[in-house]
C-alpha cells in the first residue's frame, strides 16, 4: 500500500491557503454532471452534503436513520472549540493546534491539525448565520467556557445540547438543498458494501430497511461520513445504532484502517447498575469544573460518601497531580479512576465507580448557583439513578465514548482508495491517541464544510468521471455478495440473539483492550474473539424475513463485522508496544504509573490492510514528523 | 416486579395489527422501560418468534426516536421524558401496561411501534431554514443578539422532532413542531429576512401532509417531552396571517 500522505509544502501556517490556490476547479457549469454519494448524514455528512450541494455537485445522501436528525451526533453536550479568543485571553490559531498536537499524545499529523484550527473559527460564523442559538453575554456578544482542561475559553455551547444545536443547523441547510432538488435523500437506507475497480470507488451497494431491496448506487466519487466504532465495546455513551460496518466494509475493499486501538475512555460515565443496562450515559465532563474527585482512602469502606470523613477521603487526582487536579485529560482521568478501583477503593455497583462530589462548590457558591450551571444534568442523573447529586455525591465509571481511529487519509481526506473519501469521526482525525473535548464536533464541521467541498473538487478534476454504471458487473458481483451474506445469516436459525453476541464480545474487548491493555491479554483475546464469531456463524438466531423491516437482520449484520473488527483492534494494540494517549500497556509506564511514549519506535500511525480472510492483515506505517511542536511528555503533575 | 403487557403488533404498513399480550417477569425497577421490552425481545428470539419493532438510538432522550404511547399517553403519563427516559419504577409490580405506536394519519405505521415521521422532515425541507451557503459570512460577534431573545429562541429549539405532540393531539396536529422550528428562527435577527415565506412555506406543508388543525386542547404542550409551549403556536398564526395578507402572488 502506497501511503502519500500529500501534505503541501511550504510554511505550516502557509500551508492549506496554498494548496487551496493549487487545487484544480471544476467547471461551474460541469459540477452537476458529477454525481456523489455521501453515506452518513451526522455532523460531518450533513454539512459536507448541504455544502457540495450548494457549490452545484449532484448529491446522494445516505442513513440508515429515519432522518438525517437522529444522528449521533445530536447527543453531543458540551461544546465545541474555535480559535477566535473572544474572551482576549491568550488563545490563538496556534495555541489551539498547539493543544491538539500534544493533547493527541503527538500521534497525529501536525499539517492537517493546524488546517483544522483555521477554519475552526468559520464554522462559527457560519453556524450562527444558520441561527444556531449559541450562548451569549449579556450584551449580545457570544459566551465561551473552558472545558476538557484547556488553559483558554475557547467552546461554545448552546446549553447541555450543542451536538443537536449544530446538527440541527447541518440538517437544515440539508433540507434547503432536499427541496431545492440539489439532494436526493435516502432515508432507512443501510450502506452494506463499497465496490471497487480499477483502482477507483464507484458507489456503494445498500439495503433499503423497509423493504429489504438491496440496490446498487454508482458515483463519481464516494464519502464516508459514518461515525465511530465505540459500540465495539457493547456498552459505550453512543447511541444505539453506532458501528463500524461501513469502514470496515471499505477496509475489506482496500482501504488502510489506521490506528484501531486508538479509543477514547471518558471518566465520568454512569457506571452500569446491572446485566440489563443497555448503554452508559454520559455526564459532562464540564462537571469536573466544579465537582471533586475522590475514593474512600480505606479499601472496602462501605459507609455511605455522606457518612465518610475528611480525612478518609483520598482526593485521588488533586494528589496525583496537583497542577491540574481534577481537570487532567480524559486519558489521565479514567486510568486514575481505574488505578483506584483495581486497588479496592471503588465505590457502587461491584466496586466499579469513584465519587465525583459537589459539597464543596454548594458551599462556596451556594446550590442556586450549581444548579445554574448543571441543573439538566443533576436532573439527568437523578433520573437515571434514583440518587440526588445535590445531597450525596455522584458515582461515576468510565465509559468508552469516541474513536480516534478509523480509516487512514491523506491531506485531502481522501482514503488509500481512490474516490473514497472518509470525514468526520470514521476518518483517523486528527485528534492522535487522545481527544480533547469538544473537538470532535469541531472537526466533522471542519472536514464536512471547510475542507472537503475543496478538495473533492480537486478530485474530480482531476479523474473525470468514473464512467462505470450501476449495472456494470463489479456491481452485480458486490451485490449477490451482499445478498448471499443476508440469505447465510438468515439460514443459521441458531437459539441466541445477536445482542447476546455483541455483549459478549463487548465485555471481552473491555477486558482486553479496554482502559489497560497487556500482551497477555491481548493475546487472549485473538484467540477467543474467533470463538465467538464461530458461535454467531452457527447460532444466531434471526426471525423473519429479509424481505421487510427486520431489525434483528440489521443488528446481526453489524455485529457480524464487530466480531471481525475487534481482532484487528486487539492486533493494533498489540503491535504497538508503546503507551500513548487512550492506547495504555500496563508493560510501558514510568515509575509512577504514566505513559510511556516510545517515540523512536512508534512515532507512526498504524495503517492496516486486509489480505483476505484467512492471512493477517499487512501493517504500513505512516511516520509522523513535528517540526513545530516538539515532542515532550505530557505531563500533568 | 412483573408485569402484563398489552403490545400492538402489525407485521408491514399494509397489513391489519392486533394487541397481543405477553407476561415479563424478573423485571428491577432501575431497569428502563426500552430494557424491559429488550428482556422480552430476547425472550421472543429465544422461542424463534419474531421480536418487536420499535424504535430507538440515544437512550438518552434527544435523538427523538423512541416513540411509544404508554397507557394511553405519547411517552408515558410521566412528565417531560421521552419513552427511553421511562424506568419501571415509575409502575407498580403487576400492573397491566398498554404500548401503542405514535398514531396520525400522517404518521404510518411501518411495523409494530414503527411508524413513519417522514412529514416531519418535509415540513422543514419546505422552510425550516435560514437560506444562507457555506462560507461568506461575516464574523460571528458582528451579529448581537439579546440574551433574552438567544435563550428564547433555544427553549423553541430545543424540539426532538419526536411526533408526541402530534400523537397526543384529538386532530393529529402538527402545530406545535411547525410552530417550534417558525420560533426558533423568527426570533433570531438571521431569520427575519424570510420570516414570512417561511410561515406559509412550512404551514402549507402542514396542511398538505394531511395534520390536522389546532383547537386548542393543548395536550401536545402536556405530552411534549421538552416541555415546547403553546404560546409559539399564536406567534406562528400572526406570521402567518401577516405574511399571507402582504404576499405579492
Ligand atoms: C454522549 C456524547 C457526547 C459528546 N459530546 C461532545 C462534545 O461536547 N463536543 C464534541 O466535540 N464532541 C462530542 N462528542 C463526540 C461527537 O458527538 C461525535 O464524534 C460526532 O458527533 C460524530 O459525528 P459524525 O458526523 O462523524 O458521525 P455521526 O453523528 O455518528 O453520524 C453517522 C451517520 O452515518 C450514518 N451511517 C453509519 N453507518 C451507515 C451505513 N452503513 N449506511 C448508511 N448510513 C450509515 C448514520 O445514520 C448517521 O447519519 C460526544 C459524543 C457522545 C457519545
Ligand atoms: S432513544 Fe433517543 S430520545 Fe429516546
Amino acid at each position: 500500500m502506497q501511503l502519500d500522505a500529500k501534505i503541501p509544502d511550504g510554511p505550516i501556517a502557509e500551508k492549506w491557503d496554498r494548496h487551496r490556490r493549487e487545487m484544480k476547479l471544476v467547471n461551474p457549469a460541469n459540477k452537476r454532471k458529477f454525481k456523489v454519494i455521501i453515506v452518513g448524514t451526522g455532523l460531518a455528512g450533513a454539512s459536507a452534503a448541504a455544502s457540495m450541494a450548494e457549490l452545484g455537485y449532484d448529491v446522494e445522501a445516505f442513513t440508515f436513520h429515519d432522518s438525517p436528525r437522529r444522528a449521533h451526533s445530536i447527543a453531543a453536550q458540551g461544546g465545541i472549540n474555535a480559535a477566535k479568543n473572544y474572551p482576549n485571553d491568550g488563545d490563538s490559531i496556534w495555541r489551539l493546534f498547539y493543544d491538539t498536537v500534544k493533547g493527541g499524545d503527538f500521534r497525529a499529523r501536525e499539517a492537517n491539525v493546524h488546517r483544522l484550527a483555521q477554519v475552526s473559527n468559520n464554522i462559527i460564523d457560519q453556524c450562527v448565520a444558520q441561527g444556531v442559538p449559541f450562548a451569549r453575554e449579556y450584551g449580545g456578544l457570544l459566551a465561551n467556557r473552558s472545558f476538557g482542561g484547556a488553559q483558554v475559553s475557547r467552546t461554545f455551547y448552546a446549553r447541555g445540547q450543542t451536538g443537536q444545536q449544530l446538527l440541527l443547523g447541518a440538517y437544515q441547510a440539508l433540507s434547503r438543498q432536499i427541496h431545492l432538488g440539489k439532494v436526493t435523500m435516502r432515508t432507512r437506507e443501510e450502506m452494506l458494501d463499497v465496490v471497487v475497480s480499477d483502482g477507483r470507488a464507484r458507489g456503494i451497494v445498500t439495503r433499503n430497511l423497509v423493504t429489504g431491496e438491496v440496490v446498487s448506487r454508482a458515483a463519481d466519487a464516494v464519502v464516508l461520513a459514518t461515525g465511530g466504532y465505540s459500540n465495539v465495546f457493547f456498552l459505550s455513551t453512543n447511541a444505539k445504532a453506532c458501528n463500524v460496518t461501513a469502514t470496515y466494509r471499505a477496509y475489506k475493499r482496500g482501504a488502510g484502517f489506521a490506528n484501531p486501538c486508538f479509543t477514547q475512555i471518558h471518566p465520568t460515565g454512569i457506571p452500569p447498575s446491572g446485566d440489563h443496562v443497555s448503554k452508559t450515559t454520559l455526564m459532562s465532563e464540564s462537571l469536573r469544573n466544579d465537582g471533586r474527585v475522590w475514593t474512600p482512602t480505606k479499601a472496602g469502606d462501605t459507609r455511605p460518601a455522606n457518612q465518610i470523613p475528611e480525612a478518609d477521603r483520598d482526593y485521588y487526582l488533586e494528589r496525583r497531580y496537583p497542577s491540574f487536579g481534577n481537570l487532567v485529560p480524559r486519558d489521565v482521568a479514567s486510568r486514575a479512576a481505574k488505578e483506584r478501583c483495581d486497588a479496592g477503593h471503588g465505590v457502587g455497583p461491584g466496586g466499579r465507580g469513584v465519587f465525583l462530589d459537589f459539597r464543596d462548590a454548594i458551599q462556596r457558591v451556594g446550590r442556586d448557583a450549581v444548579a445554574a450551571r448543571y441543573g439538566n444534568l443533576f436532573d439527568m442523573y437523578h433520573h437515571i439513578t434514583d440518587s440526588n447529586p445535590y445531597e450525596t455525591p455522584m458515582v461515576i465509571y468510565p465509559a468508552p465514548h469516541y474513536t480516534m481511529g478509523g480509516l487512514w487519509v491523506d491531506y485531502n481526506l481522501m482514503s488509500s482508495i481512490p474516490g473514497l473519501h472518509v470525514i468526520g469521526e470514521a476518518n483517523f482525525s486528527d485528534h492522535g491517541s487522545n481527544r480533547l473535548g469538544a473537538s470532535a464536533l469541531m472537526q466533522g464541521l471542519a472536514d464536512g464544510y471547510f475542507v472537503l467541498p475543496y478538495t473533492i473538487g480537486d478530485f474530480l478534476a482531476r479523474a473525470g468521471n468514473s464512467g462505470v454504471a450501476a449495472d456494470a458487473a463489479c456491481f452485480t458481483e458486490v451485490e449477490a455478495e451482499v445478498n448471499a451474506r443476508t440469505a447465510t445469516l438468515l439460514a443459521v436459525n441458531g437459539k441466541r440473539s445477536p445482542d447476546s453476541f455483541h455483549a459478549e464480545l463487548g465485555r471481552l474487548m473491555w477486558d482486553k483492550c479496554g482502559m489497560s491493555r497487556t500482551r497477555e491479554g491481548l493475546e487472549e483475546a485473538l484467540r477467543r474473539i474467533p470463538e465467538i464469531r464461530a458461535a454467531f456463524w452457527s447460532d444466531v438466531s434471526i426471525p423473519g424475513s429479509g424481505a421487510d423491516l427486520n431489525q434483528t437482520l440489521e443488528k446481526a449484520g453489524r455485529v457480524a463485522d464487530f466480531l471481525e473488527f475487534a481482532e484487528l483492534m486487539c492486533r493494533d494494540a498489540l503491535d504497538r508496544e508503546e503507551s500513548c494517549g487512550g492506547h495504555f500497556r500496563e508493560e510501558y509506564k514510568t515509575e509512577e504509573g504514566e505513559a510511556l511514549r516510545r517515540d523512536d519506535d512508534f512515532c507512526f500511525g498504524s495503517v492496516w490492510e486486509y489480505q483476505g480472510d484467512d492471512a493477517p492483515p499487512a501493517l504500513n506505517k505512516e511516520h509522523f514528523t513535528f517540526e513545530h511542536v516538539p515532542l515532550s511528555t505530557r505531563s500533568y503533575k | 416486579m412483573r408485569f402484563k403487557l398489552h403490545v400492538w403488533r402489525q407485521s408491514g404498513p399494509n397489513a391489519k395489527g392486533a394487541m397481543e399480550a405477553h407476561d415479563v417477569d424478573g423485571i428491577t425497577p432501575e431497569m428502563s422501560f426500552l430494557e424491559m421490552i429488550d428482556l422480552l425481545n430476547e425472550k421472543l428470539l429465544a422461542d424463534g418468534k419474531e421480536p418487536i419493532a420499535f424504535e430507538h438510538d440515544c437512550r438518552e432522550g434527544i435523538c427523538g426516536a423512541c416513540s411509544m404511547v404508554i397507557d394511553g399517553v405519547p411517552h408515558s403519563p410521566e412528565r417531560a421524558v421521552t419513552t427511553c427516559q421511562v424506568h419501571m419504577r415509575s409502575f407498580q409490580d403487576g400492573d397491566d401496561i398498554h404500548v401503542e405506536p405514535f398514531r396520525a394519519k400522517a404518521f404510518p405505521v411501518l411495523k409494530d411501534l414503527v411508524v413513519d415521521r417522514d412529514a416531519f422532515d418535509r415540513i422543514i425541507q419546505a422552510g425550516g431554514y435560514v437560506s444562507v451557503n457555506t462560507g461568506g459570512t461575516p464574523d460571528a460577534n458582528e451579529i448581537q443578539i439579546p440574551k433574552v431573545a438567544a435563550e428564547s429562541a433555544m427553549d423553541a429549539a430545543a424540539c426532538i422532532g419526536c411526533g408526541a405532540c402530534v400523537a397526543a393531539c384529538p386532530n393529529a396536529s402538527a402545530m406545535l413542531f411547525t410552530a417550534a422550528k417558525i420560533a426558533h428562527l423568527g426570533q433570531l435577527p438571521q431569520g427575519q429576512v424570510e420570516r414570512g415565506a417561511r410561515a406559509r412555506a412550512m404551514v402549507e406543508q402542514m396542511d398538505a401532509e394531511g395534520f390536522g388543525n389546532c383547537t386548542n386542547h393543548y395536550e401536545c404542550m402536556d405530552a411534549c417531552p421538552k416541555e415546547i409551549h403553546v404560546e409559539w403556536i399564536a406567534r406562528m398564526n400572526r406570521d402567518y396571517l401577516k405574511a399571507s395578507l402582504t404576499a405579492k402572488d
